[in-house]
């Protein structure tokens, strides 16, 4: 099997291109400043698409639109339970966590006691989430405790330290769905869930477990954004939507299901914001810009679409 | 028109097919005439759908001649096939699934024409069927399902039905119903139509056709009438040596009581219990049931209680994207888990343990499990479910499309297991591999209508009990 | 079984009658011509989108772009078809083939629709920022007398609506050619084998959707009388919930276009009756959600007692 029949490929090479798109114009100065840029914003894009993609390994129909809603919400209320306090940084963390489980819980307990659809199911209740935000954001704007500011934006051994957190993330996803036996049940689950189920494997608990992740995913990486950011807003997580799918398709999971692919979430997360940044500094408008995004992503899925029919 | 009625309905002259270096049809010449009801037997990979294939148009030969004398192409010179696989739209009703098979009705008014089409076709095959032309497909069970396709197949659909494939059309059909569509072949054939017949019910074959075709290998290796074949001569031509039903085992002891269900179905440690009855009369429900009950959604136990041997493949039992290793292990993980991580090494020998003992043919083990032909496909189930530490199998019509030498392997083995203190409830289609058991259970209506022991178990007393004719005593 | 086939749109109809009655019992002046008007005011664009991407789930795909489209196709109908309207006509022509070959690309290289059409948002939304970089344009006048029209009886919009779903219902339903398009998200192996070119058949239900899309636009921008690169983008999800309130299934075939309509409407009402209810706009999102959870529940309720009779 070559390396270019793996389908993770695709998305580093794209990245790549982007990177060295962007070099040719500044004829290679500010590299190095444009990869650690890439790294800290690619970083919130690769663990809330980490999480996403652990869903939709679930199988068909299985997506949480929730992402940004928990985002938002996790976020808003650290903030609020560290408010600016030095030292309160580990209490915001496990607010931020709580809330994540919390939702990733109520948004399992609509799929599975109310029989909805996923889709459904987790769109309603981000509808919620939404005004729980709104409602505890309200008039409020607290920055995020200094300690725990310079953390977001600082670095460790020169890469960010953000990066490091979505790489260690990675990895333990890396090793949980290759090794574990968790990870082989998630897999069977999302290849046909009556196998799996008639095979012995605890489905719901795999279902349960795997919709609490995401949320989980989806809350750190708000938290890490709010305090990388100074500050929670309330649309700060929109874009994370249509990112964190776009993400685990270019990187090469199979959206059927049963398939995931680590590090092609990470390629592709740098890629979104590498194809941005490249199109910004050939000076190209916002319309451009979406229609060449769109583009690439199509085209992206394409390529590694004809590969895996060859190979 | 009369050179119509004599004239071959399709010849095939030295046809081949191949799949890249697979040799899938070998040269096969044949040639089916008006009147003809042709019988094609072969195992699995004898090159039976291939041949199917090609008479239906839905393959063209790699090399060789088909010809279809009565029209351009299979489907204008009347040529169907009603396919194993269920193919019917589920969401559509019974009249609207004729409509997709037959695009000349359209215009006003075509869904009382589609209905009154489906409903005569349906009359003349399966008098007294109960099918309602206006329900969905989904909503019937899979005998009905499969009623319905045969008679989409010899529906007049605009021309005429003049040749009609039936791959495994009985497989889901209980025997009423099965004698039912037997004799409308028989009288489809005497009327100058032809039907291509493929069953592994070597009893059907002899019945209705009035040549047998025998494939092995891509090759034809026989061709005559009917009444030149004797079963154990057939079944010597398709390359199989079977022994005619080779123990009777006397009665042994079982131990204590391990299953016991609402329904009153029981079964002991060490027994082979088997389900029988008439096809959707509620046994693979009932052990579907007791599967579900007796295992969790949300815990995984080391040792589980049950495991299961799924029949139909693809929606209960293989798990396509994956490996024949993980096929198989996926039950046992736990075993020799450290910190919820796999322990690959015990896997790997576990697997090529199974792969020797039940034959799984295969090169190795971490190929693709749809690399294996169906009857290997099911020999990874019974891998999956004996490699397993739990102590009572349950197995749900798990030898459909299986060839009689693999049948003969895990009837062995399935023996093999339960003389070391495993139960089996075994819900077979087929009365042969049920009059195996020590004890039978035949269902009626989604009860059980009979408990059979020792020599009572015989074809004619399982039989009575699934018919009403009898008298509850 | 004729219960259960009946009562996949007897819910639907009654989850909508239930918000209406509630409706009326919070604001009795609501039932009257001018209230009824008010409530469905926005109601035939949504229901417009909704068949869209009925369309676009029949054959079991999924169009996370319809937002993006619906904009882009309001601001084509803001600028171009007010302007000069051959041209406007033909670009509208134009973005429903490039959805036909959108769904023969889907099919003929197997690629994941929901990956596709999220690539396509970009760039529906992208050409969309091009044509008006900032609100503005005008409604072309015929369109909007059409779309504030007052008819005998019931207002433009329940009219709109009954018209909808009776004419995607003889085409979708009862129609052989739509009988095979449902068939496709049945079992398209099966419709292949009987001869259907498949490709085609997406192709079409792909400009089916194209084409109530581009609708949805027009009649949007008939109601508001001006567009923007973003007025729509929440109809994506929205088309999405209509089509499962109104009995749909995301897999199978299974969609029912006067439940897709009733669902859309059911939506339009859902926002209209918390504006009643003079709830905080803080919760006013939340509760929209709530609604949405809460039909769902009574529609597992009913399925479930159905099930038992």
């Amino acid at each position: 099997m070559s390396a270019l029949s793996r389908p993770w490929i695709w998305s580093w090479l794209a990245a790549a291109a982007a990177f060295a798109l962007t070099l040719v114009l500044t004829s290679g100065r500010g590299g190095g400043e444009l990869a650690y840029a890439a790294l800290s914003f690619g970083a919130f894009a690769a663990i809330v698409g980490l999480g996403q993609m652990l869903v939709i390994t679930l199988g068909p129909g299985n997506v949480d639109l929730s992402i940004p809603a928990t985002m938002t919400l996790a976020a808003t209320l650290a903030l609020k339970a560290m408010s600016s306090d030095p030292g309160t940084a580990w209490l915001g963390l496990i607010t931020a966590l709580a809330v994540g489980v919390g939702t990733g819980l109520a948004n399992y307990a609509l799929i599975f006691l109310l029989r909805l659809p996923p889709i459904i199911a987790t769109l309603a209740a981000s509808l919620v989430y939404q005004s729980v935000a709104i409602w505890s954001n309200r008039g409020l704007r607290i920055k995020p405790p200094e300690g725990l500011a310079d953390f977001a934006t600082g670095r460790f051994l020169g890469l960010p330290n953000v990066a490091w957190v979505g790489l260690v993330l990675a990895i333990v996803v890396w090793v949980v769905l290759e090794r574990s036996v968790w990870g082989r049940w998630l897999l069977a689950t999302g290849q046909n869930l009556r196998v799996a189920r008639l095979a012995g494997v605890p489905v719901e608990l795999v279902r349960a477990t795997t919709y609490v992740s995401v949320a989980v995913f989806a809350s750190l990486a708000g938290y890490l954004l709010a305090s990388f950011s100074g500050g929670a807003a309330l649309n700060m997580g929109a874009e994370y939507l249509l990112m964190s799918i776009a993400v685990v398709v270019i990187g090469g999971s199979s959206i059927a299901g049963g398939n995931s692919n680590v590090p092609g979430v990470w390629g592709a997360a740098l890629f979104m914001f590498l194809v941005v940044s490249m199109l910004n500094s050939y000076g190209a408008g916002a319309g451009v810009r979406n229609v060449l995004t769109g583009a690439m992503i199509i085209a992206i899925v394409i390529a590694a679409s004809t590969r895996r029919t060859r190979a | 028109m009369s050179d119509h009625e004599t004239a071959p309905i399709v010849t095939l002259t030295d046809a081949a097919r191949h799949f890249g270096p697979v040799r899938a049809l070998d040269g096969v010449s044949l040639s089916v005439a008006p009147g003809d009801c042709i019988g094609l037997v072969g195992h699995n990979g004898a090159g039976k759908s291939t041949l199917v294939n090609l008479v239906n148009g839905g393959l063209a030969p790699s090399s060789g001649e088909i010809r279809f004398p009565g029209g351009a192409s299979a489907l204008e010179a009347g040529v169907r096939s009603v396919f194993q696989e269920l193919s019917l739209c589920p969401n559509l009703t019974v009249a609207e699934n004729l409509r997709i098979s037959h695009s000349a009705l359209k215009g006003p008014g075509w869904r009382t024409r589609a209905r009154a089409e489906i409903s005569e076709s349906l009359n003349t095959i399966f008098p007294g069927h109960g099918i309602d032309p206006n329900a969905e497909v989904d909503t019937l069970s899979i005998a009905q399902r499969q009623m319905v396709e045969i008679a989409i197949g010899f529906a007049p659909r605009g021309t005429q039905a003049r040749l009609v494939i039936l791959d495994e059309p009985t497989s889901s059909l209980d025997a009423g119903i099965a004698d039912q569509l037997l004799a409308h072949v028989k009288r489809f054939c005497g009327s100058g139509g032809a039907v291509i017949f493929i069953s592994h019910m070597l009893g059907e074959v002899f019945d209705v056709a009035s040549r047998i075709v025998v494939l092995k290998d891509g090759k034809v290796v026989a061709e005559r009438i009917t009444a030149d074949f004797t079963r154990q001569g057939l079944v010597d031509a398709m390359g199989h040596v079977t022994t005619e039903t080779a123990t009777t085992e006397t009665a042994r002891a079982h131990g204590p009581q391990v299953v016991q269900t609402e329904q009153g179905l029981t079964a002991r440690k060490g027994e082979v219990v088997g389900l029988s009855g008439l096809a959707g009369h509620g046994q693979a429900e009932a052990l579907a049931k007791l599967y579900l009950s007796r295992s969790s959604s949300w815990r995984s136990r080391k040792v589980p209680d049950v495991v299961f041997v799924a029949g139909d493949r693809p929606r209960d039992g293989v798990l396509p994207l994956w490996s024949i290793l993980r096929n198989i292990s996926i039950s046992i993980l736990q075993q020799g888990a450290k910190r919820g991580l796999v322990n690959r090494e015990a896997e790997t020998a576990i697997a090529a343990d199974w792969k020797s003992r039940i034959g799984i043919r295969t090169d190795d083990v971490t190929n693709p499990i749809l690399s294996l032909s169906g009857g290997n496909q099911q020999k990874v189930l019974f891998a999956r479910a004996l490699a397993s530490p739990a102590q009572v199998v349950i197995m749900d019509d798990p030898m459909r499309g299986v060839d009689v030498g693999t049948k003969q392997d895990v009837y062995a083995m399935i023996r093999a297991e339960a003389a070391k203190g495993r139960t089996f409830l075994w819900y077979s289609t087929e009365t042969e591999e049920v009059c195996q058991c020590d004890r039978v259970f035949v269902f009626r209506n989604h009860e059980i209508s009979a408990e059979l022991t020792g020599a009572d178990i015989t074809e004619e007393r399982i039989l009575q009990a699934s018919f009403e004719m009898q008298e509850a005593s | 079984m004729t219960f259960l086939s009946r009562h996949r749109i007897i819910l639907p109809v009654v989850s909508l009658a239930v918000l209406l009655a509630a409706t009326f019992y919070m604001q009795p002046r609501a039932m009257s011509y001018f209230g009824l008007n008010l409530l469905f005011n926005l109601a035939v664009p949504i229901a417009l989108a909704t068949i869209a991407q009925m369309m676009i789930i029949m054959v079991n795909d999924i169009d996370l772009s319809l937002g993006a489209f619906v904009s882009l196709a309001a601001c084509v109908t803001a600028t171009f078809l007010n302007d000069t309207p051959m041209i406007g006509l033909l670009i509208l022509l134009a973005l429903i083939l490039s959805y036909a070959v959108l769904g023969a690309l889907i099919h003929a290289l197997e690629l994941p629709a929901i990956v596709v059409t999220l690539g396509m948002s970009f760039v529906w939304s992208g050409l969309a920022l091009f044509i008006l970089s900032s609100p503005g344009g005008a409604s072309p006048g015929w369109l909007r007398t059409l779309m504030t029209v007052k008819p005998p009886f019931a207002p433009m919009a329940v009219v709109a609506a009954v018209i909808i779903a009776g004419v995607t219902h003889l085409l979708i339903i009862r129609s052989g050619l739509g009988t095979v398009l449902r068939g496709v998200g049945g079992n398209a192996r099966s419709v292949e084998r009987a001869g259907w070119p498949v490709i085609r058949l997406k192709a079409l239900a792909y400009g089916l959707a194209g084409l109530f899309g581009v609708l949805a636009g027009m009649a949007l921008v008939g109601l508001t009388t001006s567009a923007d690169a973003n007025i729509a983008l929440r109809y994506t999800l929205l088309s999405i919930a209509g089509v499962i309130l109104g009995g749909g299934e995301f897999t199978g075939g299974k969609v029912s276009p006067v439940g897709a309509v009733i669902g859309a409407l059911t939506l339009t009402l859902a926002a209209s009756f918390l504006s009643f209810m003079r709830l905080s706009p803080d919760w006013q999102i939340g509760a929209q959600g709530a609604i949405l959870i809460l039909v769902l529940t009574a529609r597992l309720i009913f399925s479930r007692k159905g099930a038992e009779a």
